[in-house]
């Protein structure tokens, strides 16, 4: 952590699925620019973790701040709003709709032309419509999507819609953003290049980054700081090179060893 | 890269599509007269304009929450309903000079049915799908029933009689224009993406800082208040209101219209329209096998054409002129490379 700031500051969340404890006094503090792994075995909680974080549920105990903001109470779209940006674990785009066209849905939070400015046609409206248009193609800039601006979204390959989803998630200016899974379905060198675009967009966006991943390289090689979960518990946090040794994560991991 | 354009220029764009709504209009009074008689139609061919015009809006207007946010409502006829009487009862109750007072009942209908698209929105579009299919096919019914059951304001079941029949041709066409223009100028906008991005994925529009719900009632309203126009203009026309005219199957029948035209096209729901009024009067001839006609029609684009006749297809006057000159430049590309050929060997 650097200098002690906190960005994002959660404390003893908890939630419980009528009667099945899913996760339970999470607590977690990141700073900003930090890269946070989130890892577990299947079932163990991390999407919840995300699901909670980005208020699709409520939980049933515990608060989240960002800058000292709860965000309890607030909806799906406020926490958006508040600076929380994710992405998905089966890929949501909205495909039907061009690749710039997305990001434009995203930026929409920072756009404020009013309906009636916009029915009306007045200039504010171009001006801002243009304005718009350059920003999104900057973003598409950042991960390579620019050539690919005017296209559906639906018609991207496979790697290319989940670099869409980043950008889609960066659009929203968010200040901490969450990827779940992002290197699902992903060859090594997609997967590297992953890497390398996960720290791109820390570095130019400065936003700190969550990430639940089951590539172990990818964890190991980006991330700061690992949190491990398993049963809706953190078993373990440090870094990349402490998980690797610490047994309770091995045990969870390939179970317990016979005989010692 | 960018799609190239043959007219890239905004302000040029929107000249041309000027004049070709002047064009439009020349040809409209050349063929009803200038007061809906004397034209080259005759009188009962020019009143058929009416009626296409109202359903146009109709379908348009339901386009927007069908095929654009993705939303299926049945009760727009209940929305045209509330328009229609309260554009008639404005008409009757207030002496304003004509020129004021028909534009001027046209927007109180509007309003009136934007206000009863909040009000029933509000709860609906907390369902999706076949639950808010019905749930709004039950508020289209309560409509009719509570307007049946106020005979002292609506006339009950004897109908709303003495409506100034104010609505022309030229007026009908005004009012398709406007609704066209505000309803594109709406899918093309930062408000337009919202909405159709909630029609894609819901729970990623969401989570992109969209607030659905403010803009699934927003454009519920914004549909229903153009219902509400075309209820005025109805109103206007017909000059009687009968209840049993705004049943299930009037809403049924602006659906067929979206659904033919294909949800999600502006273009598709104009020629649908426009083409399901006309059919039936063309096909007169075939008397009581018009209505099986209609219906194998319909069977038949369903059967071969399933997203509808223009799927998504939007259309644009200057987008299909490059289209027409990138097709013509290829076949002369072509033509030259043929001789290319030939003078190679």
């Amino acid at each position: 952590m650097n200098n002690g700031e906190t960005l994002l500051n959660v404390r003893n969340l908890g939630i419980n699925f009528a009667g099945l404890q899913a996760l339970d006094d999470f607590n977690v503090q990141v700073a900003p620019e930090e890269i946070v792994g989130l890892i577990g075995p299947n079932g163990a909680g991390k999407t919840t973790v995300f699901n909670l974080l980005t208020n699709v549920y409520t939980p049933t105990k515990g608060s989240i701040d960002i800058e000292g903001n709860d965000t309890r109470g607030k909806s799906t779209h406020g926490v958006a709003q508040a600076g929380i940006a994710r992405t998905f674990q089966n890929i949501r785009l909205f495909k039907n709709m061009t690749v710039i066209d997305n990001v434009k849905v995203a930026l929409n939070n920072n756009l404020r032309c009013s309906m009636f400015e916009t029915l009306l046609r007045l200039p504010t409206y171009w001006k801002e419509e243009r304005e718009a248009e350059e920003r999104a193609l900057e973003l598409l800039d950042v991960l390579n999507l620019r050539a690919h601006a005017y296209d559906l979204a639906g018609s991207l390959p496979y790697g290319a819609q989940r670099r869409l989803e980043i950008v889609r998630a960066i659009a929203t200016n968010p200040k901490v953003l969450l990827l779940d899974e992002p290197a699902a379905g992903m060859n090594p060198s997609e997967t590297a290049e992953l890497m390398s675009n996960i720290r791109k967009i820390r570095d130019r966006f400065h936003v700190a980054i969550i990430l639940i991943e089951h590539d172990m390289n990818l964890v190991m090689g980006v991330c700061e700081r690992i949190i491990v979960l398993n049963y809706g518990l953190i078993i373990a946090t440090g870094s990349p090179e402490e998980i690797r040794k610490n047994p309770t994560v091995i045990e969870a991991y390939l179970g317990q060893q016979r005989g010692e | 890269m960018k799609p190239t354009r043959l007219i890239d220029k905004t302000w040029f764009r929107y000249i041309i599509n000027t004049i070709a709504v002047l064009l439009a209009f020349g040809l409209l009074v050349l063929l009803t007269g200038p007061t809906g008689e004397g034209g080259l139609l005759n009188k009962y061919m020019s009143q058929i304009f009416i009626p296409m015009g109202i359903n146009i809006i109709l379908a348009v207007s339901l386009n927007l929450t069908a095929g654009f946010l993705g939303q299926l409502p049945l009760g727009h006829a209940g929305f045209m309903s509330v328009g229609a009487y309260a554009a008639a009862l404005f008409s009757i109750h207030t002496d304003f000079p004509k020129a004021i007072s028909f534009p001027l009942s046209l927007i109180v209908g509007g309003i009136v049915a934007a206000i009863f698209g909040i009000l029933i929105g509000l709860p609906a579009l907390r369902l999706k799908g076949d639950y808010l299919a019905i749930i709004t096919l039950g508020f289209g019914e309560i409509i009719r029933v509570i307007i049946l059951n106020i005979p002292k304001i609506t006339g009950g079941a004897y109908g709303l009689k003495g409506i100034p029949k104010d609505t022309t041709v030229i007026s009908t066409f005004v009012c398709v224009v406007i609704t066209l223009f505000l309803i594109h100028a709406l899918i093309k906008s930062r408000h337009g993406r919202a909405i159709i991005s909630i029609r894609e994925d819901e729970i990623a529009s969401e989570a992109s800082g969209i607030p659905t719900t403010y803009y699934k009632v927003t454009t519920f309203s914004f549909s229903a208040f153009f219902a509400g126009i075309a209820g005025g203009l109805y109103a206007h026309f017909i000059g009687v209101l009968d209840p049993a005219e705004f049943g299930f199957m009037r809403s049924v029948e602006i659906l067929v219209m979206v659904v033919l035209g294909g949800m999600g096209s502006i273009i598709g729901s104009v020629v649908a329209a426009g083409a399901l009024t006309v059919l039936p009067e063309v096909l007169r001839g075939f008397s009581e096998y018009r209505m099986v006609v209609y219906s194998l029609l319909l069977i038949v684009v369903m059967v071969f054409k399933p997203s509808g006749l223009f799927g998504r297809y939007d259309f644009s006057l200057c987008g299909a002129a490059s289209d027409i000159a990138k097709a013509i430049k290829k076949l002369t590309h072509r033509n030259k490379l043929g001789i290319h050929e030939e003078a190679g060997k």
